[in-house]
This record gives structure tokens, C-alpha cells and sequence, in this order.
């Protein structure tokens, strides 16, 4: 079982009516909410708490994309993953989930940037390649609705040929014309860094990660229950196309608060989640479903499964709520899991197994999370869960994960000793 | 749409291989219109007021309802020859084509008159897209809320909902889809902002036009139209169309109709 600690990096002083005061957190939020001398903070901390998470044994930190975000300020993931290749616990992977290839231009860019994060880390790198939200790319970055998953899927062969073409190659697509493709550098491992696919429910999706050995990664903010039923999805279609059942296929996304009781796990872990479901998620439902972003064939899934949950009436039960903002409805419909490390140990073995991943993605800073109950999250969470869970998936191999350089051969950065230099 | 009148005619035009529908009612000098947002996934009432006069021509440009084939079209101009090869394929090839059109539609109608200006004879216009003013800009077309996006398009938001609603009989799954397509078709052009590049290529249109523009357009403001008629290449005359909102060939068929009708007399 793989244990990945993951920041979004969320602005946390949006202002208490931030919902009522403003249509949406994301796309048009307004700058006059952002204070940049407040952000350098915010930065700063998130960056000391992911590289708490490597020291304290996490398997991996994740960072990820997003723009015009009030929930997420990492437009460049890749800033924050090369500071954590040089500064993060050597042991720990480094997983970039990712850059949306489509807003690249070219997207060798993306090629580029993350064979620089593979030779600085010794090969430490998970690379994502998500589709990236309608809000993202269709809004944010201007990019066409109905051409994007082909620019994406374009972009991607670009990406795949630049990391194991070793020669000087002429790339024709319809988006991006090249005539010398040859990137320097190359990335550390071979033939290049394990791919995951952060997405949706789409069958697409699933069938294409199946088909290019990649990692399918169901990123929800809305929890185990609500998740259910896209990995029961998604484990049919693996059956069907005769794929192995490994786990480590599949990623899932959870939020976790730990504390040493009940009581103060639901003291703490209130207001950061009330926050992030009240504010984080407050975004303008036009900004959801540009036309042509949802391919037809998922579009007609949803409106067959619509139609058939509808005649189903026992299957309205295990429709959970994506609305919540009260956190006992949070807690209800499974968005957040608290509870002491044996609770939460518990709980999360049983919902390992009933949606089937390898790989864990943590949410333990979410919301306005201060660095002190991120820290305390994280810690007792690595020292008193993980462990606890350490049994699990070990028939699997995992063939999705990084194969770094030998730690005796990993350089080491010089310490840094400033004021000592400039004495010198 | 009145349900007295008889059908329009159904044949289809294979564009790049793809099915597009063609309907034609009516008899007289044809009269070709191209779709607006959304498309005509129904017969309009604006069409057969016009059919009383004209053979009225309606071909449906890929991804429009009616018509396949719009993920073929990546740049503008493989759009433009789409459309050229659509009115080819209704046999309105010679140099006295009365050209119509609403929107998206309007826009292709003027590139095709600006490509080939020996096609067209007059052209009929209601609120071309193409162009972008910052100082007034478009009003993004694919970014609404889903309830308050009727009542942008029309004056009468009724009368959106009406084009849209599907009829009886309809297949369920794939009438909403086919909806969602049409919007799509239109991204696929114009988005982000709705600005093709036409405004480059205003002055080599030579057919005379007229622009219509309802009074209540919620989309795109009216200096657009006096923009274009400023640019074209031949005479053009603007003409606002009272209770009417961005799709005035809905909100006010006859008015519209009518003025269509004087201008191609």
C-alpha cells in the first residue's frame, strides 16, 4: 500500500461571506481577496509541510494544476516539485499530478520540465497528465472544449516520443508542428517516469489508462461513498478488457483528519473542512459543462445510468450527496474520515478494499489547515495509521512506481550556511 | 411551428463523408438560411412564413442538428469549405443565391460571400458572430447557468425552450445530446470570444446586405452590426427588430420574415 500526502494548496483567508459575497472561487475569484504578502506565508508553510510528510515516511508528496483558483495556487506544480527535489527526504517520490498537457504550447515544455525534476530528484518522479477541469483549461486558458482531449491526446504521444525517441524526430500533428524535436534533458528513468491519469468516471479514460499500462487516478473531493461507485466502474472495465485486478492500478483521493480522540478529531478537523466545502467549492455552475468538454459516449453512459437509476429505486440510496457544508453531513456522506489512528485505520482498510487502490492519495491539509495541525495530522497519521496498514496489497507488485537511482548514488546537496558564506 | 402546415421536405448533402439534412418548403426563387445558435433541431415558424414566398433551402452545417461530421473540422477554413460544399451540395451554386442567416450561421454566410462573391446575390443577416470588440464584448454564449441561458438568447425565453424541447417520440438519450452538439459545433468555431477573424475579410464581401438585429439582444451588443455594415464591401443597412432578443428569427418570425422578404424582393 502506497501512502501519498497531497497539498492543493488552498488561499486560506477567504472571508467568512465569501459565499455569499462572491459567485464562484474559481475563474473570475476576485484579486482584490488575494494579498500576495500573505500568500508568501501560505507558500511557505504548505512547502514546510510537505516536507514534513517525506521526513515523517509519507511514500510520496503530490502537488497539482490548477488556475484563477482560490482553492488551488499552484498554476506551476513543477515550481513546487523541483524545490522538493532538492529539499524533500530523498526516500520519497515525487508525484506531479500534473501538468494538463493541453495548455502547453509546445508540449515538449512539459517533456522538458519533467526530465529536469527526474535528473534533480535521481528519478523520483510520478508524472500526471490530467485532461485538466472545464474551469481550468476551457475558461481559465481559453482552450477550445470540443478540441481539447484531442490537443491532450496529441500532446501526449509528443511527450512520450520526446522522453524515448533518442533521435532528433519531426513531429506532425494537427496542433503542434515541429521539425526538431530533441530534448535535453532526458529523463532518469526508463523508458520514462511512471504515468497517472488523474480523471473522472469516464469509460474512456479507463479503457485508454488500461491500454497504455497507466495508473487511473478517480480524484474526488466527495469521498469513499460517493467514489464507490466510479471504482466498481472502473474494476469492470479492467475485468472486460482481461486486465489483471492489481491494485495499484488505481489511485484514490480521501481526506483524513487524525487525532488521539474523537472528540478532538471532531474539534479540529471542523472549521477546515466546513471551510473547504463551503468556500473552496463554491464555484459558479457555468463554468461546469462547456459543450463538447464531455464526449458523447459519456454523456450518453450518464444519461442511460440516470434513466436506469431512476427506474432502480433501491439504487437512490447509494447516491451520496455532493452538496454538504455541515460537517456532520461531511462526515455523513463520507467526504472527510476522522477518528483515532485505530478508527481511521479501521475505516480505511475497509474502504481500500471495497473500492480497490494501491495507491492512497491523502488530503490531511485541507482548507484553512494551519502548518501546526497539518504537522500533527501528519504525523500521527505516518507514525500510527500507516503502519497499521502496511499489510495490505503486499501480494501486488507494484509496477507503477518510480524507480529512482541507488540512494548511495543520490547527490547531496550542499547545506546551506548563508550568513556563513557571506562571513567568509 | 404550426402544425397545420405541411413538413418541410428532408434530403441530406454528404459533406466530407458526413450526412448533413437538408429541408426545403415553399416555391419561388430559393432562399438558403444557415442556422443560428443551437441550430433548428425543429422546422421554425420564421422558415415557413418565408416558404410563402421562396423555395426555402435550410442545410444543416456539421454538428448542427441534422448534421454529422463537425469533429473533421479542426482551422476556419476547413468550417468555410465545409459550408461552401453544404450550398454546393443543395445545388445553389451559381451567382444568384439569396444567402441567409442567424449567428454562427450569418458568420459562415459572409465568409462564403467574401470567398467567393460571385456566389451570392444579396445576403440577409440577423446578429453575425465573428467579431470581438473588448470594449464591448460578446457575451459568452456557452458560459451560462443552464436556467438563465434562455432567457440571454431570447427575448421570450419560451421561445428557446420550445425549439429545444423534445418532442414526442423523440429518443431520450440522443435528443439531448444532439442539443449539447449543436452548442458544441458553435465552440468549435468561435470559442473563446466569438472572433473568427471575419472582420479582415468584411471588405471583399460585394453583395449587398442587410443586417437585422433584435432590439433586446442579450449576446451581441448592437455596435456589432454597425461595425459590420461599416466594413463591407457593398451597400448593407441595419435594421432592429422590436421584442426581439439575440435569436430575433424566434422571438418575432413574422417581423423578421418580412423584412427578409422586402430586402430580397
Amino acid at each position: 500500500m502506497k501512502h501519498l500526502w497531497f497539498h492543493l494548496m488552498p488561499y486560506t483567508e477567504l472571508p467568512d461571506n465569501f459565499r455569499e459575497q462572491n459567485p464562484s472561487v474559481w475563474v473570475d475569484i476576485h484579486s482584490r481577496l488575494f494579498d500576495p504578502e500573505r500568500a508568501h506565508y501560505m507558500y511557505n508553510d504548505f512547502m514546510d509541510e510537505m516536507e514534513f510528510a517525506a521526513e515523517v515516511g509519507f511514500d510520496a508528496v503530490c502537488c497539482n494544476e490548477h488556475h484563477s483558483n482560490g482553492y488551488g495556487l499552484m498554476p506551476s506544480p513543477n515550481l513546487i516539485a523541483s524545490s522538493l527535489a532538492r529539499r524533500a527526504n530523498p526516500d520519497t517520490a515525487l508525484c506531479v499530478m500534473g501538468n494538463s498537457l493541453a495548455l502547453y504550447n509546445p508540449p515538449t515544455r512539459v517533456a522538458e520540465e519533467f526530465a529536469m525534476i527526474d535528473c534533480i530528484s535521481g528519478g523520483r518522479l510520478i508524472a500526471g497528465f490530467p485532461v485538466g477541469s472545464p474551469m481550468d483549461t476551457c475558461y481559465a486558458y481559453g482552450q477550445n472544449p470540443s478540441l481539447l482531449r484531442e490537443r491532450y491526446l496529441e500532446a501526449h504521444d509528443l511527450v512520450m516520443r520526446a522522453w524515448t525517441e533518442p533521435d532528433t524526430f519531426a513531429f506532425n500533428g494537427r496542433f503542434n508542428q515541429q521539425r526538431y524535436v530533441n530534448i535535453w534533458p532526458r529523463p532518469v528513468q526508463k523508458p520514462h517516469p511512471p504515468v497517472w491519469i488523474p480523471g473522472g468516471g469516464s469509460v474512456e479514460t479507463w479503457r485508454w489508462c488500461a491500454e497504455m499500462d497507466y495508473v487511473y487516478c478517480y480524484l474526488s473531493y466527495f469521498g469513499y461513498k460517493a467514489g464507490l461507485q466510479t471504482m466498481q466502474g472502473f474494476w469492470e472495465e479492467m475485468k472486460r478488457l482481461g486486465k489483471e485486478p492489481n491494485p495499484y492500478r488505481a489511485g484514490f483521493l480521501q481526506f483524513v483528519g487524525v487525532a488521539e480522540t474523537e472528540a478532538e478529531a471532531y474539534e479540529f478537523y471542523r472549521e477546515p473542512a466546513e471551510y473547504f466545502y463551503g468556500r473552496c467549492l463554491h464555484i459558479d455552475p457555468r463554468f461546469a459543462a462547456p459543450p463538447g468538454y464531455t464526449t458523447e459516449a459519456t454523456q450518453r453512459a450518464g444519461i442511460q445510468s440516470q434513466v436506469a437509476n431512476a427506474a432502480l429505486q433501491n439504487r437512490k440510496a447509494l447516491q451520496v450527496s455532493k452538496s454538504a457544508r455541515e460537517f456532520d453531513a461531511i462526515l455523513d456522506n463520507g467526504y472527510v474520515i476522522i477518528g483515532t489512528p485505530d478508527q481511521v485505520a479501521e475505516k480505511l482498510r475497509h474502504v481500500i478494499h471495497d473500492l480497490r487502490f494501491g495507491q492512497l492519495m491523502l488530503l490531511l491539509q485541507f482548507g484553512n489547515m494551519d502548518k501546526q495541525l497539518a504537522k500533527y495530522n501528519s504525523r500521527l497519521y505516518a507514525v500510527q495509521v500507516m503502519p497499521q496498514l502496511q499489510d495490505v496489497w503486499s501480494e501486488w507488485e507494484n509496477h507503477w512506481w518510480p524507480t529512482p537511482m541507488a540512494a548511495a548514488d543520490l547527490a547531496a546537496p550542499d547545506p546551506i550556511a548563508h550568513r556563513a558564506v557571506a562571513a567568509e | 411551428m404550426d402544425m397545420a402546415s405541411p413538413p418541410p421536405a428532408v434530403d441530406h448533402v454528404d459533406v466530407n463523408g458526413e450526412p448533413c439534412r437538408v429541408w426545403r418548403k415553399g416555391s419561388g426563387r430559393p432562399l438558403a438560411f444557415l442556422a443560428g445558435h443551437g441550430g433548428l433541431p425543429k422546422w421554425p415558424a420564421f422558415l415557413d412564413r418565408l416558404a410563402e414566398s421562396h423555395e426555402v433551402v435550410a442545410p444543416s452545417i456539421p454538428g448542427y442538428p441534422g448534421g454529422l461530421g463537425h469533429t473533421k473540422l479542426v482551422d476556419h477554413l476547413d468550417w468555410v469549405l465545409a459550408v461552401r460544399d453544404l450550398l454546393n451540395g443543395c445545388g445553389l451554386e451559381g451567382g444568384d443565391t439569396l444567402l441567409a442567416g442567424s449567428g454562427p450561421g450569418a458568420s459562415f454566410a459572409l465568409e462564403v460571400a467574401a470567398l467567393w462573391p460571385h456566389k451570392v446575390d444579396r445576403l440577409a443577416l440577423i446578429a453575425p458572430w465573428g467579431l470581438f470588440d473588448e470594449a464591448e464584448p460578446m457575451t459568452d454564449p456557452w458560459g451560462q447557468r443552464i436556467p438563465e441561458l434562455p432567457g440571454m438568447l431570447c427575448a421570450d425565453p419560451e421561445n428557446w425552450n420550445a425549439l429545444k424541447a423534445a418532442p414526442e417520440g423523440a429518443n431520450s438519450v440522443e435528443w439531448p445530446i444532439e442539443q449539447t452538439r449543436a452548442l458544441e459545433a458553435s465552440a468549435r468555431t468561435f470559442w473563446p470570444l466569438g472572433n473568427s477573424g471575419l472582420e479582415k475579410r468584411l471588405g471583399r464581401v460585394q453583395a449587398p446586405a442587410l443586417l437585422l438585429w433584435g432590439a433586446e439582444d442579450r449576446i451581441l451588443p448592437r455596435s456589432y452590426g454597425e461595425r459590420i455594415a461599416a466594413g463591407l464591401g457593398g451597400p448593407a443597412r441595419l435594421q432592429v427588430i422590436d421584442g426581439a432578443g439575440h435569436l430575433a428569427e424566434l422571438d418575432r418570425p413574422s417581423e423578421v420574415a418580412e423584412a427578409v422578404e422586402a430586402f430580397f424582393a
